[in-house]
């Protein structure tokens, strides 16, 4: 075999997904409170994969390997030591009598995976704040450095390294046992899970101001995490499955969101040719999936809204009325400014531009967003402009041309801005 | 065409690295061994263990080590050919460990006939 085909052997982020697997493991043999020796113990076996890997044949498994690395330096640490009772409760009087072959039972394919989902868990434990829920999440479970963090969150290694230290120090001070919630706790700790995962995909999605690689790792760990979710019996729950179809619909429509200039595109605007069609099947498999039981959770509507952008067309053939209704339904449960702005924008597709003006006046905090948030003026001129109201309209698009950053929405708000101005003039 | 050996030193820092840049940096040696082989002067390598015992003087002590500076601690070494020390340093500046403190020692392998 030629270095060449040891190139292309290494799947793209196996280290990252590798850490997740080996530090969930690790973590559950030693504790959270020893989440600090845990993630040195990961360090070392990549260590030594890069050395040895360099020199010598790429190994059948690389995955494998690592794991065979992880497991037998958690054996030689628990010999050495032979202080048990630092170790998991869940463990300690197993480790002690048999060593070898209680931590290879973690190894297995299906503890890894449990190992896994308890470690998601134990990071979206409701005592953290939520940003120190989602930084913990992406080191430990992700994989991803506190750089790379600091790059997809847009802020500095500090505050991310503070907030790392917090959670842990929580996890540590509680004696926080990995374990998957049970009963009506399971419940409510899926519904943080949900929250940080949709957090970590609108940070991938949203967010201009980080580059677009990081941006597109962070869209996929969410999708990713989201997906091992479905796979264990304690997250298959409908909900789960809305969510991962909400990404996928979304994440259907990433490349063309983006001009050339990095600036965005909004959705009538957007070539849809350009959207992923192997990812909006994705998102439809899984909407189907989530069809069950009796509960319409918001991930359950807001994916059934994504998919009907993805099924019309052309933004005008795009089925209005169903939306509507969809977005009243959604209303009920996330009464938001943004949720309330996009349901405006429907009401005009449905002739119903005026009430739809006045809806956006009766959003909380109006007058700070119209000044603050381009998306919002930008839309009310428009609605503007579609019923006439010139002045308003040249207002609120002058405004809108402003505030935002796109230089691709300058250009049409420009050219609005024209066509008022040469109707003023005649 | 002669051989030399490169033994690389340090690069310490790489040990700092997120996993997805590891990944990515161990792509980079082995694209680099590629480069060598394709053009027919990688002779041979090998990657050392940072553990080690060192045996000294007459008395041929044994002692745990080598516990030299991490700058020093040599990582591991390549056999090349190339036709003079010139070349084979602007080889050894191709090194994917110089940009993280990593060293590289240029020494031609004698030939007796």
């Amino acid at each position: 075999m030629n270095g060449s085909d040891k190139v292309q052997q290494l799947v793209d982020h196996l280290f990252r997904h590798e850490s997740g697997k080996m530090i969930a493991v690790l973590t559950r043999i030693f504790g959270t409170h020893n989440l600090e020796m845990v993630e040195d113990v990961v360090q070392e076996a990549f260590f030594r994969a890069m050395k040895t890997w360099h020199f010598e044949q790429l190994p059948d498994n690389p995955s494998g390997w690592l794991m065979q690395v992880a497991r037998n330096r958690a054996i030689d640490i628990i010999r050495r030591q032979q202080h048990f009772d630092q170790y998991s409760k869940e463990v300690a009087y197993a480790l002690q009598e048999e060593t070898e072959q209680t931590v290879e039972q973690f190894f297995s394919e299906s503890e890894v995976a449990d190992s896994q989902l308890r470690m998601i868990f134990a990071c979206c434990h409701p005592a953290l704040k939520e940003e120190d829920q989602v930084a913990l999440t992406l080191k430990t479970v992700s994989g991803f450095g506190v750089a790379e963090i600091a790059r997809a969150l847009v802020t500095n290694e500090t505050v991310i390294q503070k907030r790392l230290y917090r959670a842990k120090q929580y996890l540590k001070d509680n004696k926080i046992a990995l374990e998957i919630p049970a009963g009506h706790e399971l419940t409510t700790r899926l519904q943080i899970v949900y929250t940080v995962l949709y957090l970590l995909f609108n940070e991938g999605y949203n967010s201009l101001k980080s580059d677009e690689l990081i941006r597109k790792d962070l869209c996929a760990e969410a999708m990713r995490l989201a997906f091992l979710l479905t796979e264990h019996r304690s997250g298959k729950h409908p909900a789960t499955f809305a969510l991962l179809a909400l990404m996928c619909l979304q994440a259907s429509r990433f490349e063309s969101r983006m001009d050339a200039d990095n600036s965005i595109i909004l959705l009538q605007h957007q070539d849809r040719s350009t959207w992923n069609a192997a990812l909006i099947q994705q998102g439809y498999y899984f909407l189907n999936q989530s069809s069950t039981g009796d509960e319409l959770t918001i991930y359950h509507l807001e994916s059934a809204i994504a998919a009907e952008h993805c099924m019309a067309p052309t933004f005008k053939d795009t089925n209005w009325a169903r939306m509507l209704q969809m977005y009243d339904m959604l209303l009920e449960q996330k009464r938001t400014p943004l949720v309330l702005l996009n349901r405006a924008i429907v009401m005009a597709q449905l002739n119903q531009a005026v009430k739809a003006i006045h809806e956006i006046w009766l959003i909380e905090d109006i007058d700070n967003l119209l000044i603050t948030q381009y998306i919002f003026s930008a839309v009310l001129g428009d609605l503007y402009w579609q019923i006439g109201d010139e002045h308003n309209a040249g207002k609120f698009l002058a405004l809108a041309y402003q505030l935002t950053p796109s230089l691709a929405e300058k250009k049409l708000i420009k050219g609005k801005l024209n066509m008022i101005d040469h109707t003023k003039m005649n | 065409m002669k051989d030399f050996m490169f033994i690389f030193r340090g690069a310490t820092e790489v040990f700092q690295l997120s996993p997805e840049e590891m990944q990515q940096h161990m792509h980079k040696w082995f694209t680099w061994v590629d480069e060598l082989k394709a053009k027919n002067i990688y002779v041979a390598g090998e990657a050392l263990t940072p553990e080690g015992k060192t045996v000294t003087g007459a008395k041929a002590l044994v002692t745990d080590g080598p516990f030299a500076e991490s700058k020093e601690l040599v990582g591991g070494f390549f056999v090349i050919k190339a036709n003079s020390y010139e070349e084979a340093t602007e080889i050894a500046k191709s090194c994917p460990d110089l940009p993280f403190d990593g060293s590289v020692e240029v020494r031609e392998v004698m030939k007796f006939r």
